[in-house]
This record gives C-alpha cells, sequence and structure tokens, in this order.
C-alpha cells in the first residue's frame, strides 16, 4: 500500500474496512474499500485531477457521484478488456483495478494539448463547419486524422473483445425503474399484493438518495428501513430485484430494453459466466421511480477540480466516508443544498461559507451558520482562483455589487432538481415545465407507465415515499391483482425553497456542457448567429451529445438561450429524448450472436460425412455445403472441381442438394393453386412426373424456380432454390391464405424432413440398382426423364425418385428421410466403388449448370423476366398466374432488352469473369454503349476452356457476334464470341437416355 | 411491439414479417394493366389506423391482418386472413 487514503474519514460510510483493495490510476497504485467506487477510492486518496477535456485539454475532476458524470472518464482495464470513457463514479473497485486518464499527453499534469485553451477563442461553436470547409479534399486526408488526434475521449482496445454477453426475456405484471425511496415504496405495493414485480436497479446498492441523504421513515432510521424493506421484498417469491442494471430504453407494446452488468464489477467475468446481460422486459405495467438529478449553476472556472455537485459532496461524504475537501464551500439557490452543509460538518469538515444566491434564508440555517461560525454571503460565485490541482480561492459577486473571496478546497453547487425525464419522454414526449420547481416534470408517459417521486418532480422524502406507494399500488390493481398493498411508509417533507439562477456572468470560461466543453459563450454566438431553437442549438454547438448525453446540462444549456432570445423556458422547450439513457455496449446487443454464431448455422445432412471426405464448406445462406473435395495431389480447387465434373460426365457422381426448399402441396385444388402461381401449368402434370416451374413476382419480375412433381392425384411436391426456401413459402401462404382463400390446399415445408441427393452420370443407373429395392423398375420405359414417384429401397426405407437432371447427364433425385441422409452418403459410396462413385460439390454443379445453360441466382437476380431467361414460351396464356398482366408491361417485353446467352472468349487460354461489362466490339467502353454484363463463369472440362453466361442487349439476334468484354474493376479487356447458352449437348439426348 | 396472434396468442415482433397495406385487393383476371398496376404499386400513405398483412413466420405462419395507428404503433385488432389457419373439411 503506497498511499494512506488521505482523505478518508475515521468513521461512518457504508464501505467495508475489512476489505481494503488495491488498484492503479495512471500506473500509481492506492488502495481504498470494497464497496467503494472508482471515483469515491480517489476521493479518499485525495487525487483531484481525474482527465482533460475533450476540446480545450482543461484539468477536469469529478463532478457528481453517478452515471450522469460528464467528466471523470477513464480507460479501465488494459488489453483487451480496455474500455474507454467509463464513469468513475459508477465503476466499482474491486482488487487490481486498472484505470487511466483519457485525453492527455504525454501525462495528465502535464498535457501538450492543453494549449489548445491559448487558442480557446478560435474553438468556438460551429469551429469544424467554419475551419475545416476548404479545399475539400484537405478533409479526408488531413483536417480529420489531425482532429481525431487531438480530440476524442480515450482508445478503444483495438482487438476483440474476450467477454461473452447474454440476452434474456423476461415478463412481469409491473416493472418499476429505481430503488430510491419512491421505487422501494412502489415495489412494496405492488409486491404485497401478490403482483409479479421487476425493479431495476443501476447501483449495485438499493436505496437511492437514502444512502446518502438518510431520514427517518415511519419512525426510524432511513437505513433500518431500508435493511427492513429489502429483507421483506427479498422473501416475496414474485418480486425480482436486478441491482447492477439500468433501465435504458421504452419500446411498444410495453417492452423496455435494460442492460444488467453481471460482472463488471470484478477483474474479469468468471469462468463460463457473461459479463453482461441484455434484457428485454414484457411489462404490463411500470413506475419510473429514476429520480432527478441535480443540475450546475453555470459560472466561470466551474469546471476547476474540486468543483462538485452538492449532492454528489454529500454523497461522498455520508455514503462513502470520503472528504472531497477540508475546507467546504457551498453555492447553492436552493434549500436542500444546504443539506450538504450538514454532511460536511457532521463530518468534521471545515465550511468557508455559503454564497446563496436567494435573499433569504430560514432562521434554521442562520443558526447552523452561526453554530458553525461560517458566513453566509448573499449573491453568485463569479470566478474560480484555482487550476489543475483544485479550488483554491472562489470570487463572489454580492447582492449589491460588491465583491468578496472565499478560501476554500472544495466548493459545493447547486442549482435545484432536474427530474429524470428520459423514460418518460422516449416515445416523443415533450416534458413540462412547473414553475413552483423551476424545472421539467413528465407530461404523460407512454401507455402503461407512470413516474413517481423525485422523478415527477415531487422532492420531497415523504412525498416520494406516497407517490411510489400510490403508482406501485396502483399499477398492480391495473396488472390484475387486488388490494393488499398495506400502509403507506410514512415521512416528513423537507422544506422547499429555489430562487432559478442558471448562469453567473463573470470572466472566463462557464462551461455549460463539461463532456463536450460548450460554455456561456459558445450559446451565446450560436443565438447570435441564428441557431436559436434549440434541436440546431444542440447540433451546433454539439450540447448535450456526449456519452452523458446532457444529464447535467441540457436544462441549463436552453435556460440561457432562452435568456439570450428574451423567451421563457417552457417557449424556448427541449430536445427530443431518445434512448439509450446510458451508453450500452454493442456486445450487449449483439450477445452471443457474433463470430460463428452471428447467425444459425445449418448443416446438410452428410455434413459429417462431407466432413470426413475432407469437403471444403462454402456459406451459401445459413448452410455450410460441400463445395468440392480435394484430393491428395491436387494443386488448386480448379483440378479438384475439374476432376469431379469429369468423373460425373464419364461416370457417376452425387451431390447433397439437401438445402432446397421442399414444400408438400396437397388439397382438391392443389393442380389449381399452382396454376395460379407458376408461370406454367401443373393442372395437367400426370400422376408420377415433375415438371419445371417458374414463378414470377407480381410486377412481372422472375422470383423464383424449381421441380415440381406430382405423387398423387391430390398431392404435388414442390421444390424451390436453396436462397428463397424460406421466402416461397411466406409468398405461397400469402397466395393460398390472403388471396385464394377458396381453394382447398394446404403447404406444409418438409425441407428439413427430407435429405435430397442429386445422383448424375452415365452410370447412374447401375449405382441406383444397388441402392433402391430390385423390384423397382428403373429402365427407361418404367422410369423415363421427368418421372416422379415413391419407391422402396433395399432394406425397406421408402424414398422419392424422381428422374430430373441438372447437370444434363443421365441422372436422377433421391429423397430419403433426413435422418438416412448420412447412410444414404455412406451407402452410394460402398455402392458405387465398383462404378468409381465421385462426390461432387457445388462448384461441379455449378459448372454443370453453366455447361448446360441453366439459370441461377446470378441470372434470377430480381431484374430479369421470363422471357429474358430464354423461358418466356412457358408463360401460359390459357390462365391468371401472379405477374401475368405486369410481365406484359411495355419495358418488360421490349425488344432491346438484355437476355441470356452464352459467352466464349476469343483466345480460348483466357480465364473469364463474372461482372465484365459487354461492349460493342472496337468502341470505347462508356455507360452509353454498355449492353449487358457476364453473369457466371466456369472452367468447361467438357469444352477444355473458360465459358460463360450474360445478359446481352438483344442478345439471342446476335449469336456469332464478337464483342467486347470490359473489366475496369479488374482491369481487364478482351474479346468474346455471343453463343448459345447451351454448352453442352443442346438435344439433351443425355438426360434421357 | 407486440402482436396477439389469434392462434398463439401475444408475441414479440422478432416472430413476424411486415408486407403492408392489406387494403388493396388482387384484380379479377381479366382485369386491365391499369387496374393491376394500381394494385401493385399505389399505395395510401396513412398517418393513422391502417391495416395490415402480417405474416406470423416464427410462429404458426398464419397472415394475418393488423389494425396498427402508425403514429403511435398502437394495434387496435389483428384478424386471421381469409384462409388462414385448418380448413374444415366438406364431406
Amino acid at each position: 500500500m503506497t498511499s494512506s487514503q488521505s482523505n478518508r474519514l475515521d468513521t461512518g460510510g457504508l464501505i467495508d474496512r475489512s476489505q481494503p483493495l488495491n488498484f492503479r490510476f495512471d500506473g500509481k497504485t492506492f488502495s481504498g474499500f470494497q464497496g467503494d467506487t472508482l471515483a469515491s477510492a480517489l476521493v479518499a486518496n485525495g487525487v483531484k485531477l481525474v482527465g482533460r477535456s475533450f476540446k480545450y485539454h482543461r484539468p477536469r475532476g469529478i463532478l457528481t457521484a453517478g452515471s450522469e458524470e460528464p467528466n471523470a472518464l477513464v480507460e479501465l482495464r488494459t488489453g483487451a478488456r480496455r474500455e474507454p470513457n467509463t464513469k468513475a463514479t459508477t465503476a466499482e473497485l474491486y482488487e487490481g483495478l486498472d484505470a487511466a486518464s483519457q485525453n492527455r499527453w504525454p501525462s495528465l499534469a502535464f498535457d501538450v494539448m492543453s494549449v489548445n485553451q491559448l487558442f480557446a477563442p478560435i474553438f468556438v461553436a460551429g469551429f469544424y463547419y467554419k475551419t475545416f470547409m476548404w479545399p475539400a479534399k484537405f478533409w479526408e486526408a488531413i483536417y480529420e486524422p489531425a482532429i481525431r488526434r487531438a480530440a476524442g475521449l480515450g482508445r478503444a482496445a483495438g482487438v476483440a473483445d474476450p467477454d461473452h454477453y447474454d440476452k434474456a426475456w423476461a415478463h412481469c405484471d409491473v416493472l418499476i425503474a429505481g430503488s430510491g425511496p419512491s421505487g422501494l415504496a412502489a415495489a412494496v405495493a405492488a409486491g404485497r399484493t401478490g403482483a409479479r414485480v421487476i425493479l431495476c436497479e443501476e447501483d449495485f446498492a438499493l436505496g437511492g438518495r437514502l444512502l446518502s441523504d438518510g431520514g427517518t421513515i415511519d419512525g426510524m432510521p432511513a437505513a433500518d428501513w431500508l435493511s427492513r424493506t429489502q429483507a421483506e421484498l427479498a422473501a416475496m417469491p414474485d418480486v425480482r430485484i436486478m441491482t447492477r442494471t439500468t433501465l435504458f430504453g421504452v419500446y411498444d407494446g410495453g417492452t423496455y430494453g435494460a442492460v444488467e452488468r453481471i460482472n463488471d464489477h470484478l477483474p474479469s467475468p468468471p469462468e463460463h459466466q457473461v459479463r453482461q446481460r441484455l434484457w428485454r422486459i414484457v411489462a404490463k405495467r411500470c413506475v419510473v421511480a429514476a429520480g432527478a438529478l441535480e443540475r450546475p449553476i453555470v459560472f466561470a472556472g466551474n469546471d476547476t477540480p474540486g468543483v462538485m455537485m452538492a449532492s454528489a459532496m454529500r454523497t461522498y461524504i455520508a455514503r462513502y466516508a470520503a472528504a472531497p475537501a477540508r475546507r467546504v464551500a457551498l453555492f447553492t439557490n436552493n434549500e436542500d443544498g444546504w443539506r450538504t452543509v450538514g454532511a460536511a460538518l457532521g463530518a468534521g469538515l471545515q465550511v468557508a461559507a455559503v454564497i446563496d444566491a436567494r435573499a433569504e434564508i430560514s432562521a434554521e440555517h442562520r443558526s447552523l451558520a452561526s453554530k458553525g461560525g461560517f458566513p453566509v454571503l448573499h449573491g453568485s460565485v463569479s470566478g474560480i482562483d484555482g487550476g489543475k490541482n483544485g479550488v483554491r480561492k472562489i470570487s463572489v459577486s454580492l447582492t449589491g455589487g460588491a465583491r468578496a473571496e472565499v478560501e476554500a478546497d472544495g466548493l459545493a453547487v447547486s442549482g435545484g432538481w432536474n427530474p429524470a425525464v428520459g423514460l418518460t419522454s422516449y416515445h416523443r414526449g415533450r416534458p413540462k415545465w412547473r414553475d413552483d420547481i423551476a424545472a421539467f416534470v413528465p407530461d404523460g408517459a407512454p401507455p402503461g407507465m407512470v413516474a413517481a417521486g423525485a422523478a415527477n418532480g415531487a422532492f420531497g422524502l415523504g412525498a416520494c415515499l406516497r407517490e411510489g406507494f400510490a403508482a406501485g399500488a396502483a399499477a398492480a390493481r391495473d396488472a390484475g391483482h387486488g388490494s393488499g398493498s398495506g400502509a403507506t411508509p410514512v415521512a416528513d417533507d423537507e422544506a422547499f425553497s429555489l430562487a432559478p439562477l442558471w448562469h453567473v456572468a463573470g470572466k472566463g470560461k462557464a462551461f455549460v456542457d463539461q463532456q463536450h466543453d460548450v460554455t456561456a459563450s459558445d450559446i451565446e454566438l450560436a443565438q447570435r448567429e441564428g441557431f436559436e431553437s434549440v434541436e440546431h442549438l444542440k447540433r451546433y454547438t454539439t450540447l448535450g451529445m456526449a456519452t452523458d448525453q446532457g444529464k447535467t446540462s441540457n436544462v441549463a444549456g436552453l435556460a440561457i438561450m432562452a435568456a439570450v432570445n428574451g423567451k421563457s423556458i417552457p417557449e424556448t422547450g427541449t430536445t427530443i429524448y431518445r434512448p439509450p439513457y446510458v451508453p450500452v455496449a454493442i456486445g450487449a446487443f449483439a450477445g452471443h450472436h457474433r463470430d460463428e454464431n452471428f447467425h444459425a448455422t445449418r448443416l446438410t445432412p452428410s455434413h459429417h460425412w462431407a466432413a470426413e471426405q475432407g469437403a471444403i464448406f462454402v456459406d451459401t445462406g445459413l448452410w455450410k455445403r460441400a463445395q468440392w473435395y480435394p484430393r491428395t495431389g491436387e494443386k488448386d480447387w480448379l483440378e479438384s472441381v475439374t476432376r469431379e465434373v469429369k468423373a460425373v460426365r464419364g461416370g457417376v457422381g452425387f451431390c447433397d442438394v439437401s438445402t432446397l426448399g421442399k414444400i408438400d402441396v396437397h388439397g382438391a385444388d392443389a393442380g389449381a393453386f399452382l396454376d395460379r402461381v407458376y408461370i406454367n401449368t401443373f393442372s395437367n402434370l400426370a400422376v408420377g412426373k415433375a415438371r419445371y416451374g417458374l414463378m414470377l413476382r407480381e410486377d412481372g419480375i422472375v422470383y423464383d424456380d424449381g421441380t415440381t412433381s406430382r405423387l398423387a392425384e391430390d398431392h404435388y411436391f414442390l421444390t424451390t432454390t436453396t436462397a428463397k426456401a424460406g421466402l416461397v413459402m411466406q409468398h405461397l401462404e400469402f397466395c393460398r391464405q390472403v388471396l385464394f382463400p377458396e381453394l382447398d390446399v394446404q403447404l406444409t415445408s418438409v425441407s428439413d424432413q427430407w435429405a435430397q441427393f442429386s445422383i448424375a452420370g452415365p452410370r447412374t443407373r447401375d449405382l441406383l440398382k444397388e441402392i433402391v429395392d430390385p423390384s423397382e423398375d428403373l429402365s427407361n420405359e418404367g422410369f423415363p426423364f421427368m418421372g416422379a414417384r415413391e419407391v422402396a429401397l433395399r432394406g425397406g426405407i421408402r424414398a422419392r425418385l424422381f428422374r430430373i437432371s441438372f447437370s444434363g447427364e443421365m441422372a436422377f433425385e433421391i429423397s430419403v428421410p433426413a435422418r438416412y441422409g448420412e447412410a444414404m452418403a455412406r451407402n452410394l459410396m460402398i455402392a458405387g466403388k465398383p462404378f468409381g462413385v465421385t462426390p461432387y460439390g457445388t462448384e461441379a454443379l455449378g459448372v454443370m449448370r453453366i455447361e448446360k445453360g441453366h439459370v441461377a441466382g446470378p441470372e434470377l437476380s430480381g431484374t430479369t423476366t421470363a422471357a429474358d431467361l430464354g423461358l418466356g414460351k412457358m408463360m401460359s396464356t390459357k390462365k391468371d398466374f401472379i405477374g401475368r398482366v405486369m410481365a406484359g408491361r411495355e419495358a418488360l417485353v421490349a425488344a432491346d432488352r438484355q437476355v441470356v446467352v452464352g459467352i466464349k472468349p476469343i483466345d480460348k487460354a483466357r480465364r473469364l469473369r463474372s461482372g465484365a461489362h459487354i461492349i460493342p466490339k472496337g468502341e470505347t467502353p462508356g455507360p452509353d454503349n454498355d449492353q449487358g454484363y457476364v453473369t457466371s463463369v466456369c472452367f468447361s472440362p467438357t469444352s477444355d476452356q473458360w465459358i460463360g453466361l450474360a445478359l446481352v442487349e438483344r442478345g439471342r439476334e446476335r449469336i456469332g457476334e464478337i464483342v467486347h468484354a470490359h473489366d475496369p474493376l479488374r482491369g481487364e479487356d478482351y474479346d468474346v464470341e455471343i453463343c448459345n447458352p447451351v454448352f453442352y449437348d443442346p438435344d439433351g439426348g443425355r438426360q434421357r437416355g | 411491439m407486440r402482436i396477439t396472434c389469434p392462434f398463439c396468442g401475444e408475441r414479440e415482433l422478432g416472430e413476424f414479417t411486415y408486407l403492408g397495406d392489406a387494403k388493396p385487393v388482387r384484380p379479377a383476371p381479366g382485369a386491365s394493366q391499369d387496374e393491376v398496376y394500381d394494385y401493385v404499386y399505389l399505395r395510401d400513405n396513412v398517418a393513422g389506423a391502417m391495416e395490415e398483412n402480417w405474416y406470423h413466420g416464427g410462429g404458426c405462419r398464419a397472415w394475418l391482418r393488423v389494425t396498427r395507428n402508425t403514429l403511435t404503433h398502437e394495434i387496435s385488432s389483428v384478424e386471421p386472413a381469409a384462409g388462414a389457419g385448418a380448413r374444415q373439411v366438406v364431406k
């Protein structure tokens, strides 16, 4: 222990003196106690300077004791867990805590950038807008990097967050935000009725201001009432108390967002535990008992370390037994500020003076002053003499014009209290102004929500208890729970008296928003330049736009704007309140959905077998599909894929195609239904036959394609592309339920129920005979091309067999219940060994479909019509179908549309690439002569050269024409010949064989 | 936002997919191109209560006709689409 906690009081506080904790701040070792925050431990060690400001690099100390803190922001932890802009006022102390001040170089005490203060006149509101406008190209290269180096608050860790975050749902009758007297009273009142209650408290301890200000409740000290109430709530099975949990947002339908900092108070989360959990809480009713925030008075030098909110000073003294100063002065405009005098005197600190802006003070306070031996000065603080080591002397403008000076090393300031109106205003609610307390209070709230206590402008302890209790009881009743709340806790109400004071004119910088270095004169300047609306003021000066969201600055800022505009504060109004109430880590929003768990992973039925084979997998949507199966000695993917294609074309291969969407269509009107969703006719398809189908969107553009088979009179089996499986199901359900409810048809998604394999190549039948029961006739007559029926497999499993071909070879697709998928792959390998069976992946599948000129995703691009794809003739003229009428629009049937054609390079050794533009040969490429683009390419082992498909203007009329492929992205230019898109077996003899 | 599905009960927004205005009715076969064009493209920009099509894809796969206030997100009614749910088998 290298420090003696010089400012720790000998007695008192809610710290555990039996548990000392060592911590480091800017490399220096200090000690504190369990129950401290980093801020209270720094206070206890006499540390006043904790950071440098954003713009002017001014020395800053600790202003508050809560989540509204604008100044005491540190980088907490080191390495991958380093977190910038952490509020020292809410960071709980733990053994070994390591924190560093921000925004200073090379050290906090000697900061080179503080020369910015000398240039202060130019760093005014709108400085960046005015200065860095010209020349425009300097912005990215010079201005922005320089500004980013000079400004900013803290450094991100720069490496992946090693911790885990969780997301969870909770449901309750009554949700309560805050555990001060109002929140606890609400929880008791609701909990006693048997209602399910969740109470969220940002702090690690329950009690709110009771922890600092004490008082008497039900005739007992507040601390006793607090422990009695905690015990009562803990005994209620349906009351859930969540500490370290901030309710940060209000969403529609009674949904609330909260973040629980489960393990932020430890050096790192214990093994297998998450660091934070994001809660979505659904509540029938919500009581906002979030309290109020004490507000500063703006005066010159009000950012000097040692100037602190009066209530925060009480908190450090009473709750943490840490003295922020030895000789304290108070500057207040209200009765409540005087409590700090009592706390300071009680802790044995000197009180130098009270500067009270009001004309009158109570007799009670007058006698306190005479007993305490300190003067009461009627007037305002107009300046501070001090620096990085804190306050030395306070200049006072006395009422009547005289001046006075007060020597003190700490100044407590109270400008009154602002109810925390954030949560009640998040549905664009605008709080209303109350003259009697000179503050904004909630004016209504989102459905189901009510504010109580200080959050509602009721500042007395008795009033908080009454309002909180009544709100809790009413919320429980509204949520369907009866009586039984019992008696309201009783306490006296403190006297309330306040003379509004926002800004004291004086020489020197007077800060409104300390986190963003916005001064009172910045606001006056903004007004002179025409930015009078509060929304403009905010954006022009950045007032309230820092991570503290202006909790201590917004109201003062708009009060100053109101004054210079000659308007009232309610006329000036507030900006829109938006969640989150406190910064929430992106990691908490992401939860476990990161890295490989960013989305779900779907594995094909044969995945594990394919992995054993050494398959390379590719992500297609959520699926992992085998892309190719490399073999020893193959030098690259192309060699493997070429081998696979040749093996299929020359023998037999198989491929898992289970990722296709599969839908069973049942019902008397199944055929009629399919006629309406496909461009071609299915009602006349014979049982036992399959047919290729194409669907349009209602706007006439191609939506999806696939093969659909008729397995019985009233049963079709429809397949979709892999990518559109879910969307086509949704579309078909829309057609069935909304557009055509009169049809007797039902849809069942069976994509996950069937494992489906394509088996292709001239020796397919030889292989299938080893798999399928010998009684099944697989001959060309017994099972012709486009046949589809259920068959028995050897061993008795029932399978669906389809004689369809994507590869252009003699091929079948076989479906077995998904649980047999892996066994099927293994059996195909065993049974196919004599025929050299070769598993092939999606690359070989793609090569063979391009060789056959089949369209796929790159051609079904959401811009193409059936005719563009060469499938225009499939469009039935004898029936209505989705997209029929719109497909006839002038531009969709224009003669110069880009249509699918084949292309091959003139230089046979050249590699093609998708995305190249098609330009007439001999012309300079430009937007005017861009006639299309290359959609799909592959190396065709069959043609022994690269081939491709392209969308080309009037392409079908231009077969044989040489055009230019222009690829500016890769810097390639070459000639290609337009050709028929079917490169392989154009008359289809092989697939029918 | 939470939607009370007539089949599944109250569920959160993430289970549903929004399609949009439920008012346009698909023209009968034989309608003119203009009529179909209006059906496909013309939508009212409603500030207030609006009937919308929502799909409970994360639940029962029913299409729902939801009346939602576009200003407040208040949902005043949720009805199943005409063809939603199991069809009664007529003997």
